[in-house]
């Protein structure tokens, strides 16, 4: 692997909980979980921790401490998300109609393909988006919050329900049971977010949240393979555009 | 602000099904490794829903975003504009940070008046999928402390829903039917308030009180022949003084263990009173506060 860019500071978190779902895109409706946590969803577990407008997450590899196991789930779900427009106009002192859901109504039965008891250890470092920050003060907000049980939000395995508990890891990564090599195939890496120019907003997927520019998302894949229970993460612009395989 | 707190529920079930699973002819929801009992997250969201829409009669702030039809009288129309907010009469031509600011607004008055809303958050279709409030609070799945068994009760019923099933029986209108009960099952589940996000959505200390409420009485007004006697049996929280938290969650959890009384004996768990609840209080960590709610 080529020489990382930027500053580095590495951490290691252990994480670990009952169930977990990381949804695998292509089998989003019914779901049906990635045999390991996505690079994506163990960012989603350090921002939770920390994070600042600063700094970004890159997450270098992923270690696995238990066979994947699965076990199925299936729910009552609502169909439709909020309707924007009826909101606006109920705001306005005109409601056309009902705002609110039915949840017998609108219902769909959505079956989770979910794994249980995971445990991993998350080795990560933070890049700083700005040269005068430094490194050092991150790093140690991470570590005093990781040891402390804190966190900004409760961090979870893949879907809300499924809440984590994390420990700060000093000192060597204990080996994994999991031995051998093992292909997990293409795996979400991470989304990718571009800045788009003020006429091209129809593209946009979603929109910054602090200056409001409209951002196009993409996905980026990667060829997950465990090697001892460790899978090591490419740079994210390394990994693959939609067109896989 | 409201305090960061981790939570234990304590909740039991007599000759009821708690939650069905749909994919197993509505069985009670069982972990099919260990035997445990399982209720979803949303399964008990839905209960909280239903409680808050039953004591506030569903008016804003206290409307209830994702409602059930049959259980609830919708009274969705009630004067949305009695509100103090700037309405934004423009049609939605807005853009960049006019259109961030417009879908800022939605979300808030959403939030404002949605106690479901602001409590678990919702997903807002603002066009772009920017429009996600996160709730303050989380659930995980129920489990019960001991594995349960599902009976399986064969019952008759003495008439027919159609004349043609009646043809069918040539006048005897029998049929049978059949239902599921757990004869026993107390559940421990464990939750989250996260006052960071209770911030973002407007989620106040009012509004955490109702929530404590609804977790004790939300049984209360969920009778049905389905359920048998559920019932709250107890609420533990872990409240921290700073927002962060004072210490992890888990290590908290740990200090509530659940045991059955005299399991020697080989009887099955029947009632809460079989049970022993122990909360660890000796050397707390700095910061943390227990209450027993009930």
């Amino acid at each position: 692997m080529t020489a990382y860019q930027g500053q580095r500071s590495h951490i290691s978190l252990r994480i670990w909980g009952d169930y977990a779902c990381f949804t695998r895109p292509e089998a989003k409706v019914e779901r049906l979980s990635y045999d390991v946590i996505t690079p994506s969803a163990a960012r989603g577990v350090l921002e939770a921790l920390y994070w600042k407008p600063e700094v970004r997450w890159v997450v270098e590899r992923i270690h696995v401490y238990r066979e994947p196991r699965f076990t199925n789930l299936r729910r009552n779900e609502v169909a439709s998300k909020a309707s924007a427009a009826n909101a606006k106009q109920a705001m306005n002192g005109t409601p056309a109609g009902t705002l609110a859901l039915y949840a017998d109504e609108d219902r769909q039965q959505r079956a989770a393909t979910i794994l249980t008891g995971v445990e991993y250890i998350i080795g990560a470092r933070f890049e700083v988006l700005d040269d005068s920050e430094p490194v050092a003060k991150h790093y140690n907000m991470f570590k005093r919050r990781a040891e402390r049980g804190q966190c900004f939000h409760r961090p979870y395995l893949g879907t809300r329900e499924f809440a984590c508990d994390f420990a700060w890891v000093e000192g060597p990564i204990p080996a994994s049971p999991l031995t051998g090599e093992r292909d997990l195939g293409w795996m979400l890496h991470d989304l990718v977010f571009t800045p788009l120019d003020k006429n091209q907003e129809k593209l946009a997927d979603t929109l910054c949240a602090h200056t409001g520019r409209p951002l196009k998302a993409e996905p980026r894949f990667f060829r997950a393979q465990m090697h001892d229970g460790v899978i090591e993460v490419p740079p994210l612009q390394h990994a693959t555009a939609e067109s896989v395989g | 602000m409201i305090p960061r707190v981790d939570f234990v529920l304590l909740f039991d079930v007599k000759n009821g099904n708690p939650n069905g699973d749909p994919d197993a002819g509505n069985l009670p929801r069982v972990d099919p490794e260990t035997g445990h009992g399982l209720v979803t997250d949303v399964c008990l969201k839905r209960k909280v829903r239903n409680f808050v829409g039953l004591v506030h009669g569903e008016d804003p702030p206290y409307e209830i975003y994702v409602k059930e039809k049959a259980v609830l009288n919708a009274q969705h129309t009630r004067a949305y504009k009695a509100l103090n907010l700037e309405p934004d009469a423009k049609k939605r031509k807005s853009k960049g940070k006019d259109r961030a600011e417009e879908d800022k607004q939605l979300t808030t008055w959403m939030c404002t008046n949605f106690f479901d809303i602001r409590a678990f958050g919702a997903v807002m279709s603002t066009g772009v999928n920017c429009g996600q409030v996160r709730g303050p609070i989380q659930l995980t799945l129920a489990r019960s402390i001991d594995p349960i068994i599902a009976q399986e009760h064969a019952v008759t019923r003495c008439a027919v829903t159609t004349e043609k099933e009646a043809e069918a029986q040539s006048g005897d209108n029998r049929t049978m039917g059949r239902k599921f009960t757990v004869p026993y099952g107390l559940y421990r589940v464990h939750g989250f308030i996260n006052p960071h996000l209770a911030a973002k959505t407007g989620f106040g200390a009012d509004d955490l009180d109702l929530f404590w409420k609804s977790l004790e009485q939300m049984f209360e007004s969920d009778r049905s022949a389905a359920r048998g006697e559920m019932a709250a049996q107890a609420l533990i929280c872990f409240e921290h003084a700073d927002a962060l938290g004072n210490a992890p969650a888990s290590k908290l959890f740990d200090r509530v263990s659940v045991n059955r009384k005299a399991a020697e004996n080989g009887t099955p768990p029947r009632s809460f009173a079989d049970y022993e609840l122990k909360i660890d209080e000796a050397g707390l960590p700095e910061g943390i506060k227990i209450n027993r709610r009930f």
